[in-house]
């Protein structure tokens, strides 16, 4: 194999894994920091895809100019998903989460079915099509887009949690609730808003995949298990980690699929997966604690 | 400063404080004896409001405090230092601090980390350490400082002593004094009966739920029965 179709299937994957590692972020917030399993990660992504796809296709808003309108939404969305459906039908019991969510992604996405039937949809910008030339790559304007998006957006939760007070408590809270009562964190507000933070952060991924993807009602399906994949790999919690552990991702699963051929790629990502996880069982930026 | 009326709480249906009566004084260091399991901790998740009492009224500076409510009582000034310390552990000393004064006395917030680390200057060196990789005294000194940030009108210690070495035990109780003479009014709820009552001027002993005695630390130092039962002479 030559380094003419190798680079260029490199740097592929690596505009694909910043588009993994921007679905992974919020989950990095739910999953990785507060232990939440969310399984309808997926279903809401869909959710935020649609939004993305209907204000086009309706109000002729592009995707990007979403960016103002879809994260807030879908904000909104998590912070009433999880304090009025998840916490009380939960019970407060970690098991039961798992099954409450899974059971909220399967409702979304028959919803989804029957309203919207499971056609894909896309949207057709001006731009969708348009390529830069790279090291003997074409990369879509899109996909670069969304590259620099996951960057920011990594950024952006990594200095929120780190400077603010709320970033500060959803830490605290994750592994000190009494000790959080006591300082008088408000537990199921910063619960809920952490929630909404990285339901929020599925809109700004929604927005910057729209005009390289498609939409249908199982398109989350295929993002849940490699966004666990990603927050696992990169530590629980860590964003840089999730920023890296997707780029990894997206380029494993590219040159595995030159190599093993398109249908094999998705079993390089596994294998690395074990292999980083057999040396590093915290993953690449997780802490041991 | 605090006034509780038959305070009654407890578990499941497991009653725990069978009416708590209870008054402490602007001031003073007053002293919550009892061994372990007669209730003082659920007191304190009582008047704190980490739990909701079942009967009874809590007042703070003459007005009544809703229970269950552990944001209510923190707004008024009265702040825990619980037992076994709940620091905030994957966080740095600096963020637990910051953390302490995220509610109340946040806009002095840099004017008191200032103060709480001149009371423990070894929290200085270690500021961006994670809190949870600190000795047992050193997180015990983070959670004094925790709640100190919260600008407590009345502190209340939960076994501050506990798991200390007996030096360091010497010195917790050294700086219960100190801050008291700062004008802070303190709850010391303690199992060393002998020590806690030498630095308090109020003291009240617990026993299966209940205030069995009470009074002037000085006076309880000499009473018979408290010294038979706790201080074994």
């Amino acid at each position: 194999m030559n380094s003419a179709i190798l680079l260029p299937s490199i740097l592929n994957g690596t505009t694909t894994g910043a588009l993994y590692a921007l679905v992974a972020l919020g989950l990095t917030l739910i999953y990785g920091v507060l232990h939440i399993i969310n399984f309808a990660h997926g279903a809401l992504l869909m959710v935020a895809l649609y939004g993305v796809y209907f204000l086009y296709k309706l109000f002729g808003i592009d995707p990007y100019v979403s960016l103002l309108i879809v994260p807030p939404l879908m904000f909104c969305i998590g912070y009433v998903l999880q304090r009025l459906v998840i916490t009380r039908a939960s019970h407060g019991r970690d098991e039961n989460i798992l099954l409450v969510t899974l059971g909220l992604s399967i409702v979304i996405e028959n919803l989804a079915l029957f309203f919207f039937k499971s056609d894909t949809q896309v949207v057709d910008t001006p731009y969708g099509f348009e390529v830069v030339e790279i090291f003997g790559a074409f990369l879509p304007y899109p996909k670069i887009i969304a590259f620099v998006g996951a960057l920011v957006t990594a950024g952006a939760l990594w200095l929120f949690m780190e400077r603010t007070d709320l970033g500060r408590s959803i830490r605290a809270l994750a592994k000190e609730r009494k000790g959080a009562q006591l300082v008088g964190i408000n537990v199921p507000h910063v619960f809920a808003m952490s929630f909404g933070i990285g339901v929020g952060v599925l809109g700004i991924a929604a927005c910057l995949l729209m005009p390289s993807y498609y939409v249908s009602p199982q398109v989350g399906q295929g993002f849940v298990l490699i966004a666990f994949t990603v927050v696992v790999l990169g530590g629980m919690g860590s964003f840089g980690g999730a920023l890296i552990g997707g780029l990894i991702i997206g380029v494993v699963e590219a040159v595995g699929g030159l190599v093993l051929g398109e249908s094999l790629g998705q079993i390089g990502i596994f294998a690395v997966f074990i292999l980083i996880l057999l040396f590093r069982p915290q993953g690449l930026l997780g802490h041991k604690v | 400063m605090l006034e509780v009326r038959g305070l009654r709480a407890g578990y499941g249906h497991v009653e725990v404080l069978r009416g708590i009566d209870l008054t402490i004084d602007e001031g003073g260091i007053a002293a919550l004896l009892g061994s372990n399991g007669v209730g003082k901790t659920t007191f304190n998740a009582a008047i704190s409001g980490l739990i909701k009492p079942w009967a009874g009224t809590v007042l703070f500076e003459g007005s009544r405090l809703p229970g269950g409510n552990s944001q209510a009582a923190i707004d008024v000034g009265l702040v825990q230092v619980p037992e076994g310390r709940h620091i905030f552990p994957n966080l740095t000393v600096r963020d637990n601090l910051l953390l302490g004064g995220c509610r109340r006395g946040k806009t002095n917030r840099s004017v008191n980390i200032e103060k709480v680390l001149e009371t423990f200057p070894r929290l200085r060196e270690r500021l961006t350490q994670k809190a949870g990789t600190m000795s047992g005294g050193e997180q015990q000194m983070l959670a004094i400082g925790r709640g100190l940030m919260t600008e407590p009108k009345l502190l209340i210690l939960d076994e501050p002593s506990l798991g200390l070495s007996p030096l360091l035990v010497e010195e917790m109780f050294e700086l219960i004094v100190a801050l008291n003479k700062q004008g802070l009014t303190i709850l010391l709820v303690e199992q060393n009966v002998h020590l806690s009552l030498e630095i308090a001027t109020q003291g009240y002993v617990m026993e299966n739920g209940a205030i069995t005695l009470s009074g002037l630390s000085e006076t309880l130092l000499d009473n018979p029965e408290l010294q038979k039962s706790y201080l074994g002479v």
